[in-house]
């Protein structure tokens, strides 16, 4: 093979060609779940919240950090999903699985309708618009009463065991694992797809939007695709709410979840889908101690950490292990 | 008939006194949008803070209405030029992404800051003695404070208008809107143009959440709650516009009156239907810059 210079860690070549290869680092965070599972099984509940809530992030991360498309609205989508998972449980069937396919469905075709419209703007314009569709949602999920229940929410979900093999237990260990596998497949296919010619499409969409359109890149059919990807992830995630909480409410339509999903993944890193599961877990551990008891702390601490990321820490937590990184290596030479 | 135009009476004035508190505190937002491409989602903390300053005057310490205004109108003015010389100015060069998320942090940080010092619950608002109770016209009443608010923000406009069109400073600020490398070029200092144009804002920011306390209420989560309503006279108006913002706020103040009289069961549906029309059929808003 031909070499482009000698190294101890290889050809350039050989490095491109591996880039994408999974890294040993990589099944760290399945490690720690699994173990997660043994240490705090107390903690299960706040655990399928978190594995949950990864998933909601990750899908935030392929239209944010990977199209940069800057959405306010993303809980749209999840509530959409959790609602449909709910109804289609009350109504239908309590089969969890195909459940989870009507809340991808249903978050799916509300991104596809939204985007094809709202992302041919950007700017502020496309910030608002992003927040009316949050909004509209929100306003006729409180409004139709009879299908949605209101501000009541909907209540009396029950769900049949997976495979009719396993039953959704009072302590949670049924749903974490499920929550966990879902969560695996969609960590999968996030992968395929960012390291995949379209990924990187997306990617240059994001750095340079002209350069794009310059050499012929369909950027709005990307861009819709994209999102709509990402809707039918958020759809799944809510959907995984709807079925291991048994209730869904108008929270989870609510404008903070859809701003603390950026913040998580902000905090975290955003477009490396690593970042997801860092500032979820992070956030979502540091909220359950500290928010309860004082709300207005948190919120302050919550606004501090912003400004201070902005400031002085664009990549989030793993942008500055990379840089420590960066520095060590740079002090080892 | 008679029923029906009493109705249209009451939205059109109630609608009225609404829009004018929307766009004394939104056109700030709309001038520093317009100038430095700014995604400011914290101007509405302004407002607050404003509303806070003048109640507090008037309710711990007595001090009469027009005073504690002003009082608010400048002290908030002083504390954004603060905010805009030590943060916000590190920020013109970044992202919108990042402009939103530094903005977002500081709505947090003054929702926690103002529910420590001023606590959960709503701010009083005691109209003065002068502008209690209502009066009649053509046998029909209205409120005396409302129409003072009417009133006396249509004066304010009227000076923000004049100036802008007729002082040096308002041409100034209208070239660099237009053009901000050719308004530099031609010797204007567009920085310190818009650490005054910033004040300016934040300053009728917290002129109209004062005076308009009695309509919006003064609570901690008045910088997130009425957030979007700013937010969307500004963008229907048109980024950097003047009168953009006004026309904005006229539809949204008599709109969303009208909504909530005539089909209080849908909520603020339509209006957030009409927005999303709008800014599809016009991206840039209905005077913004193509």
């Amino acid at each position: 093979m031909f070499r482009w210079f000698n190294s101890d860690k290889g050809s350039a070549v050989e490095r491109f060609v591996q880039r994408d290869a999974l890294k040993p680092i990589e099944l760290l965070p399945w490690i720690l779940a699994i173990a997660a599972y043994y240490v705090f099984p107390s903690y299960l509940p706040l655990g399928s919240q978190i594995l949950l809530t990864i998933l909601f992030a990750i899908s935030l991360d392929l239209a944010l950090g990977y199209a940069g498309i800057i959405t306010l609205g993303h809980a749209a989508f999840f509530g959409a999903g959790a609602y449909a998972a709910g109804l289609y449980a009350l109504h239908v069937t309590g089969e969890p699985l195909s459940g989870l396919v009507v809340a991808g469905l249903a978050g799916g075709i509300l991104g596809f309708l939204s985007g094809l419209v709202i992302l041919r703007t950007s700017g502020l314009t496309l910030i608002m618009l992003t927040l009316a569709v949050l909004l509209l949602v929100q306003e006729f999920a409180n409004r139709a009463r009879p299908i949605t229940g209101g501000a009541d929410g909907l209540s009396g979900i029950s769900m049949k065991p997976i495979f009719g093999q396993f039953r959704f237990d009072l302590f949670g260990h049924t749903a974490y694992w499920y929550c966990l596998i879902v969560l695996f497949f969609v960590w999968l296919f996030a992968l395929l797809l960012v390291r995949s010619p379209f990924g990187r499409a997306l990617t240059g969409v994001r750095e340079n939007v002209t350069r794009m359109h310059a050499i012929g890149a369909p950027v709005r059919r990307r861009l819709v695709t994209v999102y709509t990807i990402s809707a039918v992830l958020a759809g799944i995630a809510g959907g995984l709410l709807a079925q291991t909480s048994q209730f869904v409410g108008l929270a989870t339509l609510g404008f903070e979840r859809s701003g603390e999903i950026v913040i998580m993944l902000v905090l975290g890193g955003i477009g490396r889908i690593y970042g997801a599961f860092v500032g979820v877990v992070i956030f979502m551990i540091a909220q359950d101690t500290f928010a309860k008891a004082d709300p207005a702390f948190w919120s302050f601490w919550v606004g501090l950490m912003l400004v201070l990321i902005v400031l002085f820490a664009r990549g989030g937590a793993l942008g500055v292990v990379d840089q420590a990184l960066r520095w060590v290596r740079k002090v080892r030479r | 008939m008679d029923a029906f135009f009493a109705a249209v009476v009451s939205i059109l004035f109630h609608g009225l006194a609404y829009a004018m508190i929307l766009y004394v505190i939104s056109v700030g937002l709309s001038v520093t949008m317009g100038l430095m491409g700014f995604v400011n989602l914290a101007h509405g903390v302004f407002a607050m803070l404003g509303g806070y300053v003048m109640t507090t005057l008037m309710n711990r310490y007595g001090m009469p209405f027009g005073w504690a205004l002003l009082s608010a109108f400048v002290a908030v003015a002083l504390v954004s030029v603060v905010l805009e010389r030590t943060l916000y100015s590190r920020l013109y060069r970044a992202g919108e992404l990042e402009q939103v998320l530094f903005s977002i942090g500081i709505v947090f940080m003054a929702v926690a800051f103002v529910r420590y010092a001023w606590g959960p619950l709503p701010q009083r608002m005691v109209v003065p003695e002068l502008l209690r109770g209502s009066f009649d016209i053509w046998s029909r009443s209205f409120p005396t404070y409302r129409t003072f608010l009417i009133v006396v923000s249509f004066a304010v406009i009227a000076a923000l208008w004049l100036g802008i069109e007729r002082t040096n400073f308002g041409a100034q600020i209208r070239a660099a809107v237009d053009n901000r490398r050719m308004a530099e070029s031609l010797g204007i200092n567009t920085g310190r143009l818009f650490t005054l144009t910033f004040a300016l804002g934040s300053g009728l920011a917290a002129f109209g959440g004062g005076i308009g306390a009695d309509i919006l209420a003064i609570n901690p989560q008045y910088a997130q709650d009425y957030l979007i309503y700013f937010l969307m006279v500004v963008a229907v108006g048109g980024l950097g516009s003047i009168r953009g913002p006004f026309v904005a706020a006229l539809l949204l103040g008599i709109g969303d009156t009208a909504c909530r009289y005539l089909v209080p069961e849908f909520g603020a549906f339509f209006l957030f239907a009409s927005m999303m029309g709008i800014l599809l059929w016009r991206p840039t808003g209905l005077f913004g810059k193509a």
